[in-house]
C-alpha cells in the first residue's frame, strides 16, 4: 500500500501523533539490539485506546503488518521495525491509573517503567517485584511482552508471575480483559499465554501488577573464588540447605574487573569468580541465614567471603553487578550480550567450553550469570568495524545457545527470541512444535500482521537454516558426549 | 509401580480418534471427576499407567515426572529431600496424579503467598489433538523459547492436550510453622487478613470459618515466632493436620451434598450480601459457599466485585459449572481449542459446552 495513501485514512488520529520524515523515523530503527536496524516505514504514537483499536482495525483491513513498540529497551531485535509496516510506539501511554493497597495491585499503562512502579508504592510498603537491569528504562508493556525477569527471579519470579490482568486489542481492533483482579480467571489461562509472547498476539494497552509487601531487611555476602567451577558448587550447596536467596549473582574474572573499573564496588579483582548472595525477609530470618551462608560459603571453599557493613555498601555491591553490561561495553567498541538458561550442574563444563571456543574465535567473553536460576549471559566482546567480526560473533553467540539446548537449557531465558535467536529456535523445537506454535498464532492474528517474522520461524526459513533439531542425547556437538 | 511410558500408544490412539471424530475423555485417579462438566465422551484413555519420575536434582529446584505418577510418591520423594510443592495441590484422594494437578490447575491454602498450579510449571511433554507428541518449556527456571504452552495446560482440563510429563520448580520446606486462631467476625477476619498480606509477616495460609480466623505462619523458629507478637492475642499451635483437611476439602464444612460455589474474587472484599454459609480462604481471595440464591444472582454480585463463580460440587442440571465467558473471549477461546485440537475430541465439553 502506498504510504500517503494509508496516512490519508489514518482519520482519528491526530498528525502530531504520525512521524514519516526520516529524521523523525531514525531513532525508531532499532531497540536495545542495535546490530539489527531498520528504518520503519511510519512510526504512530497513539495516545488513547480507542484510536489504538482504530489504527489496528485499519491495519488489519488493508493487510499492513504492525510493531508494537514500548521502550525500545529489548536485547533481541523484537521491536525491529518493517520497512512495510506500521511501528506502533506505546511511549504515551504512561500514566499509573489506579493503586489498590488494600488487593496489592497496581493498574498501569503499557509505558510506564517498570521503576516508576515501585517508587509509586513504596511509601505504602509494597514494591513491584522482577528487576530487569534496565528498569530505570524498560516499560512494564514490553516486560509483558518479553517476560522480563531480573536478578530476584529464584525467589519473586518472573513477569508472568506477577502480573494479575492484561487489557489487550486484537489486531481485530477488538479490546480484550485478560486475567483479573482475583488469583485466577475463568477458561484457559490466557495470561500465561499471552506474557511472553513478544507482541505477536495483540497489544497491550493496560497492566495490572501485583505488588508485594517491602522485605523488612535486606543483607548481601559477597565470596571470592579461585575458580568458576567452585563458586557454582558454592550455589548448589547453599540452595540444598533449603535457603532461597532473593538474588544469587555470579560474575568473572572479566566482568569483575570491568565493574570495579567503572563504578568501584570494592569487588576483589584477583578472583576467578565472585558471588553475590542476597537475602531478604523478615529481620531475624535474614540474620540467621546470613550467618548460615557465610559458614557454607567458607566450607565451599570461598577464598573470601565479606558481608556488606551498610546499607550503602550494599548498594555498591549491587551497583557493580547492575552496570556490569556497560562496564563490560567500555573494554571494547562493541558487545553481544548472549541470554541462555542452562540447568545449574552444567555451569562449569559450559564455561570452559565457552572458553576454549573464545579462544578459537579470538573474541573476549565476560560471563554474568543469574546463578540462582540457571540464567548465563556471555558478553561477547569485538568491533564491528572490523570486517567480519560481527559476523563471526554471531557464530560464537549461536554455537552458546545451541551449547545451551544441548545442556537440557534454552536459548533464551528472559531476552526473548525476537529477531536475534529465530534461527536457533530451529534447533529449539521440532517441526510439529513450531506448527504448534503458528496454530497458536493463528488463533490470534490469521493474517500474520502483528510482528511478523520474529519469534517463530516458518518452516522454510528452519529448512534454509540447515539445522536440524535433535533429541536428548543425540546431540549435534560430538565434543560434548563427555558430559 | 513400574516406570512405564505410554507416550507412543497414546498417540496411536489419539490420532486415531481423531480421524474417526470420537471424542476422548482423558482420566487417570479419578480422584476430581466430580469437577467440570461431564463432556460427551464416548472412550477413554486412563494415563496411570504412565508413571515414574524422570528427574530430580534437589540442588536444581526441580522435578519431572510422568503424568501418571501419584501425586503421594512425588510429595514423599521430595518430603525425603526437605522439599515441598509449594502451591498445596490438593489430594481429594489417594488416586490423585501429577496430571490431574496440572489439568485441573487447582492449588491448597499457600496458593496467594507461593503461587499457584501454573506458576510452577516449567515445561511440559503433551499430545495434541492430532495425536503429535510436543514439548514446551523444560527444566528450568527461566525460559522464555516460544509460547508459553505449559503454563497454557494448567486448569484446560484435558480439552487442549493429554499431558504426558510436567517439570515442575519445587520450594524448600519452612523450618517450622504455626497457626494462630483468632475469635473475629468475617468483615473484621478480611481487614485483618489485608493488612498482614501488607506487611513482611510470614503468612503461609489464612482461613475464616465459623467466627474464627486461622493464620498459618512459616518460617524459621524465630521469624515465625516473633511475627505472633506483632499480630496480637491468640493461640498459637501446630496444626497441620487442620490445614490438610482444607486443601482436601475432608473438614466437615465440604460434607454435605449441597451446590458448593468457589468464588474467586479480589482477596481484600468486604462480606458479599449472598445468603448462606461461608467458609474463606486464600486471605479472602478464594471464598466457599452453600447459599439458597439463585445462581444468577451469585454471579452477577461476583463479576459486580471482579470475580468468578464456579459451582465447584454438586452443580445443579441446567446450571454452567464454570462462569460464563464474554463473547468475544469465549471466541478467542474456541479457536485456541481449535488450534490444539482442530478435531475436537479431547474432552470436549468438560470445560465449557462450546470448548
Amino acid at each position: 500500500m502506498d504510504r500517503d495513501d494509508f496516512i490519508a485514512g489514518l482519520h482519528d488520529l491526530p498528525a502530531h501523533c504520525i512521524l514519516k520524515d526520516e529524521a523523525e523515523l531514525r531513532p525508531y530503527e532499532c531497540d536495545g539490539l542495535s546490530a539489527y536496524r531498520k528504518l520503519p516505514w511510519l512510526v504512530l504514537l497513539p495516545e488513547t485506546v480507542e484510536q489504538v483499536q482504530s489504527i489496528l482495525r485499519y491495519c488489519h483491513t488493508h493487510k499492513v503488518p504492525v510493531v508494537a513498540r514500548g521502550a525500545g529497551t529489548g536485547l533481541s531485535g523484537g521491536a525491529l521495525p518493517l520497512d512495510n509496516g506500521v511501528l506502533l510506539s506505546l511511549a504515551k501511554f504512561n500514566s499509573i491509573l489506579d493503586i489498590d493497597t488494600a488487593n496489592r495491585l497496581a493498574r498501569v499503562q503499557p509505558g510506564v517503567r517498570n521503576l516508576a512502579i515501585t517508587e509509586a508504592v513504596a511509601g505504602h510498603g509494597l514494591y513491584y517485584a522482577p528487576d530487569p537491569s534496565s528498569q530505570i528504562a524498560c516499560s512494564i508493556g514490553g516486560n509483558v511482552a518479553e517476560n522480563a525477569g531480573g536478578v530476584h527471579c529464584l525467589k519473586y519470579g518472573l513477569t508472568v508471575h506477577n502480573i494479575a490482568e492484561l487489557k489487550l486489542i486484537t489486531i481485530e481492533g477488538e479490546l480484550l480483559t485478560i486475567g483479573s483482579h482475583a488469583l485466577d480467571s475463568a477458561g484457559y489461562d490466557l495470561l500465561a499465554l499471552l506474557t511472553g509472547s513478544e507482541g505477536l498476539l495483540g497489544v497491550i494497552v493496560e497492566v495490572t501488577v501485583r505488588l508485594l509487601p517491602a522485605p523488612e531487611q535486606a543483607q548481601v555476602v559477597l565470596a571470592a573464588f579461585d575458580s568458576v567451577a567452585t563458586a557454582g558448587q558454592a550455589v548448589a550447596d547453599i540452595i540444598s540447605k533449603g535457603i532461597l536467596p532473593a538474588g544469587l549473582e555470579l560474575m568473572d574474572t572479566l566482568a569483575v574487573r570491568a565493574a570495579e573499573d567503572f563504578v568501584h564496588a570494592g569487588y576483589p579483582v584477583d578472583a576467578a569468580a565472585i558471588l553475590l548472595c542476597e537475602l531478604d525477609g523478615e529481620r531475624h530470618c535474614v540474620e540467621s541465614q546470613i550467618e548460615q551462608v557465610t559458614r557454607l560459603l567458607q566450607e565451599s571453599g570461598a577464598t573470601e567471603v565479606r558481608r556488606a557493613r551498610d546499607e550503602a555498601e550494599r548498594l555498591r555491591f549491587w551497583a557493580g553487578r547492575k552496570a556490569a553490561f556497560p562496564a563490560v561495553g567500555r573494554l571494547s567498541p562493541d558487545y553481544y550480550c548472549m541470554d541462555g538458561t542452562i540447568p545449574r550442574q552444567h555451569l562449569g563444563k559450559v564455561l570452559s567450553t565457552i572458553a576454549r571456543w573464545s579462544e578459537e574465535y579470538g573474541l573476549r567473553v565476560a560471563n554474568v550469570f543469574h546463578a540462582g536460576d540457571g540464567n548465563l549471559h556471555p558478553l561477547i566482546l569485538y568491533d564491528a568495524n572490523k570486517d567480519g567480526e560481527l559476523e563471526r560473533t554471531e557464530e560464537f553467540g549461536g554455537r552458546i545457545l545451541e551449547l545451551c539446548i544441548a545442556v537440557g537449557g534454552t536459548i533464551t531465558g528472559e531476552h526473548g527470541v525476537g529477531m536475534e535467536k529465530i534461527n536457533q529456535m530451529c534447533v529449539q523445537f521440532n517441526e510439529a512444535e513450531l506448527q504448534q506454535f503458528h496454530a497458536i498464532k493463528h488463533a490470534f492474528d490469521a493474517d500474520s500482521l502483528l510482528n511478523p517474522g520474529k519469534a517463530v520461524p516458518t518452516l522454510a526459513r528452519c529448512a534454509e537454516f540447515g539445522r536440524m533439531h535433535v533429541h536428548h542425547g543425540e546431540l549435534p556437538f560430538p565434543e560434548l558426549e563427555r558430559f | 509401580m513400574n516406570d512405564t511410558d505410554l507416550t507412543k500408544p497414546f498417540c496411536e490412539q489419539i490420532r486415531d480418534a481423531a480421524e474417526k471424530q470420537t471424542p476422548l475423555s482423558i482420566t487417570a485417579g479419578g480422584s476430581k471427576d466430580f469437577y467440570g462438566r461431564p463432556g460427551r465422551t464416548e472412550q477413554h484413555i486412563d494415563t496411570t499407567a504412565h508413571c515414574g519420575v524422570l528427574g530430580y536434582e534437589p540442588s536444581e529446584l526441580v522435578i519431572q515426572a510422568r503424568s501418571g505418577t501419584p501425586l503421594r510418591d512425588i510429595e514423599k520423594l521430595l518430603a525425603d529431600n526437605g522439599q515441598m510443592l509449594a502451591f498445596e495441590p490438593p489430594h481429594f484422594s489417594e488416586t490423585t496424579t501429577l496430571g490431574g494437578v496440572i489439568a485441573t490447575g487447582l492449588s491448597g491454602p499457600r496458593r496467594p503467598w507461593r503461587g499457584a498450579a501454573r506458576d510452577f510449571v516449567l515445561g511440559a511433554g503433551i499430545i495434541n489433538g492430532k495425536g503429535e507428541a510436543l514439548r514446551f518449556g523444560g527444566q528450568v527456571m527461566k525460559n522464555v523459547a516460544g509460547y508459553d504452552v505449559s503454563r497454557l495446560m494448567a486448569g484446560s482440563l484435558g480439552t487442549l492436550g493429554l499431558i504426558t510429563e510436567v517439570s515442575l520448580k519445587v520450594l524448600p520446606r519452612p523450618a517450622s510453622e504455626y497457626t494462630l486462631k483468632q475469635v473475629c467476625d468475617q468483615a473484621e477476619a478480611i481487614r485483618r487478613f489485608a493488612d498482614w498480606s501488607s506487611r513482611a509477616i510470614p503468612v503461609s495460609a489464612a482461613c475464616w470459618h465459623d467466627d474464627h480466623l486461622y493464620l498459618r505462619l512459616s518460617g524459621d523458629e524465630n521469624s515465625t515466632r516473633h511475627a505472633q507478637h506483632q499480630l496480637g492475642d491468640g493461640l498459637l499451635e501446630t496444626l497441620p493436620d487442620w490445614w490438610n483437611s482444607i486443601r482436601d476439602q475432608q473438614h466437615p464444612f465440604f460434607n454435605r451434598l449441597d451446590p458448593l460455589w468457589r468464588l474467586s474474587i479480589p482477596p481484600a472484599t468486604p462480606p458479599l450480601a449472598l445468603d448462606g454459609d461461608w467458609f474463606i480462604d486464600w486471605g479472602g481471595a478464594q471464598r466457599w459457599l452453600y447459599s439458597p440464591e439463585k445462581p444468577e444472582q451469585v454471579r452477577c454480585l461476583v463479576a459486580s466485585v471482579g470475580g468468578h463463580a464456579t459451582l465447584f460440587r454438586n452443580a445443579p442440571e441446567n446450571v454452567e459449572v464454570f462462569h460464563p465467558l464474554p463473547a468475544p473471549l469465549l471466541k478467542l477461546q474456541q479457536r485456541i481449542k481449535h488450534a490444539m485440537d482442530p478435531a475436537g475430541i479431547l474432552n470436549p465439553g468438560r470445560l465449557y459446552p462450546e470448548l
